[in-house]
C-alpha cells in the first residue's frame, strides 16, 4: 500500500551501509546460486531444450488452443462477475434491511456461501442441480458456483463500504423523506462502490483465478486446454506450457491489481491527502467489518 | 481404502440420507485428510510467509526484491496452476513425493504469499512512534522488529491471518483434483457410486466443511478475546 513505510531502523551510517552492502552481496550470491541450481537441474533433465520451448512457434494449433482457452476463461469470468455483482448488491441490500425476516435469511446465505470451498459450490451446481432435475452445462455450473461464493463476498464488501459512510448522510436522507430503498440507491450504494472499488477489483482477480477450477468439471478454460495439450504432446512439455499459462494469468491479474492500486491512490488523494487504509482483499474486509454491521462501529 | 467399501446405497430418491450414514467411515477418512492437509500446509505457510514478510521490510534490497517478486508472482497465479507446477513439473526433474505431500507443498507455496501480506499489513499497522521510540533507545533493526513491532503486529494480524487459514482450509478441496482423497474427493467418489443420493452426499460434504470452518472461527474468537484482555 502507498502509506509511509514504517521506519524500523536509523538511516544507516558508514558502518551500517557497509553491513547492508555485504548482506546484499551475500543475499545476491545465495539467490543466484539457488537459481543456478534450479536451472542446472532443469537442463540436466532436458527441460530447457530449444525444441521444447519453440513448440509455441512450431505448433500454430497450440496457440489457437490456448487462445480459445483464454477466451473461454474470460467468458466465464465476465459472466460470473456480472451475476456476482448483482447477487452481491441484492444480499447487501437484504442484510441492511430493517425487516428481520429479510435480514436473517440473507445473513445465513452469505455466511454459508462464504464458509464453503468454491469447488464444493461448483460441484453442487454441476452434480447436485442435475439430480434435482435441472440440467446445465459445465459453463453454467462454473458460473453458478463462482457467483454464489463471490456474490457473498461482494455483498460483504458493499456492506463494509456502506458502514464506512458517515451516519449523518443516512440520517439527513431520512430527514428529507427518502425511503430506505431510495437511500440505498441514491446515497449509500454510489459512495460504497466508489470507496470499495480497489477491493472490488481485488475480488475480481480472485474470481478470475478461480475460473481455473473449471478444469475439474471439464470446462474448456485456459488451464484445461493446456492440460489437453500436454497430454497430447507428452508430459515433457509440462514446463513450457504451464509456464506460459502462468504468465498469461500473472499478466492479466497484474494489470487488474495495478488498476486497483491506482484507484486506491486516487481515492486517498481525494479524501484530503489523509491515507485512508481501506481493506484491499476479502480477508481484510472481513477483518474490518463489525460483527453486527452497525454503521457507527466501523473502523477505518 | 479398498474399493468394495463404497457400498451402493439401497435407499431411493436423491434426498436419501443413507448414502452418508452407510459411508460415514469414508467421510471420516476424508475429513482426517482435509484436517491433515490444512494443518501441515498452515504450519509451513506461516513459517514461510513470516520469513517473506521480514524480507519485504528488511533494509537489504535483494531480499526486498525477492519478497516482492515472490508475493506478486504467486498472488496472481491461480492455486490450480501452482498445483499443476508441483504435481506435473517437479516429476520432470525427478522430484517425486506422494500426492499428499505434493498437495501440502502447493498449498504452502500459495498461502505463504497471503500470510506474508497479512503479516506485512500488521507490521505497517503498528504505530510509527513505537518503532521510533525503539530506535531512540538504541535498539537495532532486528531488536526493534523482534521485541517491539512483531509482538504488537501479532494482535493486529490475528484476524487477517485467521481469514488466510480459513481460505487455506477451503482451498484444500482443490487437492481432490490431484489424487488426494480428502473431503471433496470423497464427495466426488460417493456421488459417482450413489447416483441416487447425490444431494445427500453433497450436503454431507457441506456439513463437514462447515464443522471445520466454524471450529476455526470459534477458536479465533476465543484467542482474540484472550489477546484483547491482555492489552
Amino acid at each position: 500500500m502507498s502509506g509511509t513505510p514504517i521506519v524500523l531502523a536509523d538511516p544507516p551510517g558508514p558502518r551500517g551501509r557497509r553491513r547492508i552492502l555485504i548482506s546484499s552481496i551475500i543475499a545476491l550470491v545465495v539467490l543466484a546460486g539457488l537459481v543456478t541450481l534450479a536451472l542446472l537441474r532443469l537442463a540436466d533433465s532436458g527441460q530447457l531444450d530449444g525444441e521444447l520451448w519453440s513448440v509455441f512457434i512450431d505448433q500454430p494449433d497450440l496457440r489457437t488452443l490456448l487462445w480459445n482457452g483464454l477466451l473461454d476463461t474470460l467468458r466465464a469470468a465476465l459472466t460470473a462477475m456480472v451475476f456476482a455483482a448483482a447477487l452481491g448488491i441484492a444480499l447487501a441490500l437484504a442484510r441492511t434491511s430493517r425487516q428481520r425476516a429479510v435480514r436473517i435469511p440473507a445473513t445465513a446465505v452469505v455466511e454459508l456461501f462464504r464458509s464453503l470451498p468454491v469447488l464444493m459450490l461448483i460441484l453442487f451446481a454441476y452434480l447436485g442441480l442435475p439430480a434435482l432435475g435441472w440440467q446445465l452445462s459445465a459453463f453454467w455450473a462454473l458460473v453458478l458456483g463462482l457467483t454464489a461464493y463471490n456474490g457473498a463476498v461482494i455483498s460483504e464488501i458493499f456492506r463494509a463500504g456502506i458502514a464506512s459512510i458517515d451516519r449523518g448522510q443516512t440520517e439527513a436522507a431520512s430527514a428529507l423523506g427518502l425511503r430506505p430503498l431510495q437511500i440505498f440507491r441514491l446515497i449509500q450504494f454510489p459512495q460504497a462502490v466508489r470507496r470499495m472499488s480497489p477491493t472490488l477489483i481485488s475480488q475480481l482477480v480472485t474470481l478470475l483465478k478461480d475460473t481455473s477450477l473449471g478444469f475439474v468439471i471439464a470446462y474448456s478454460e485456459l488451464l484445461r486446454s493446456g492440460r489437453g495439450a500436454v497430454e497430447f504432446l507428452g508430459s515433457r512439455y509440462a514446463l513450457p506450457i504451464y509456464t506460459v499459462i502462468a504468465a498469461i494469468y500473472i499478466v492479466t491479474n497484474g494489470m487488474l491489481s495495478a488498476l486497483a492500486r491506482w484507484l486506491d491512490r486516487r481515492q486517498s488523494r481525494r479524501l484530503g491527502g489523509r491515507h485512508v487504509e481501506l481493506p484491499m482483499d476479502a480477508a481484510a474486509v472481513a477483518a474490518a467489518l463489525p460483527e453486527q454491521g452497525g454503521p457507527d462501529s466501523a473502523r477505518t | 481404502m479398498p474399493p468394495h467399501r463404497i457400498g451402493r446405497s439401497t435407499a431411493r430418491g436423491s434426498i436419501a440420507i443413507d448414502a452418508v450414514f452407510d459411508n460415514l467411515d469414508i467421510f471420516a477418512e476424508g475429513f482426517r485428510r482435509t484436517v491433515g492437509l490444512s494443518l501441515f500446509a498452515a504450519i509451513a505457510a506461516l513459517i514461510l510467509g513470516t520469513a517473506l514478510a521480514a524480507m519485504r521490510v528488511s533494509p537489504v534490497p535483494p531480499l526486498r526484491w525477492f519478497g516482492t517478486a515472490y508475493v506478486e508472482t504467486v498472488r496472481n497465479t491461480p492455486l490450480t496452476v501452482v498445483f499443476f507446477f508441483v504435481v506435473f513439473v517437479l516429476p520432470q526433474v525427478d522430484i517425486r513425493f506422494s500426492y499428499f505431500t505434493f498437495a501440502v507443498v502447493a498449498l504452502s507455496i500459495y498461502h505463504a504469499a497471503l500470510v506474508c501480506e497479512a503479516v506485512r499489513s500488521g507490521i505497517n499497522g503498528v504505530d510509527l512512534g513505537q518503532a521510533e521510540a525503539a530506535r531512540a533507545i538504541g535498539l537495532t533493526f532486528t531488536q526493534t522488529l523482534r521485541m517491539i513491532v512483531l509482538p504488537q503486529a501479532f494482535r493486529n494480524v490475528l484476524q487477517p491471518l485467521g481469514s488466510v487459514i480459513s481460505a487455506l482450509i477451503r482451498n484444500t478441496s482443490i487437492a481432490a483434483a490431484f489424487g488426494v482423497q480428502e473431503l471433496t474427493g470423497v464427495v466426488q467418489r460417493l456421488t459417482t457410486a450413489n447416483p441416487d443420493s447425490v444431494i445427500a452426499v453433497l450436503l454431507g460434504g457441506v456439513v463437514a466443511y462447515l464443522i471445520l470452518t466454524l471450529a476455526l472461527a470459534g477458536a479465533l474468537a476465543l484467542t482474540e478475546r484472550r489477546v484483547a484482555s491482555a492489552r
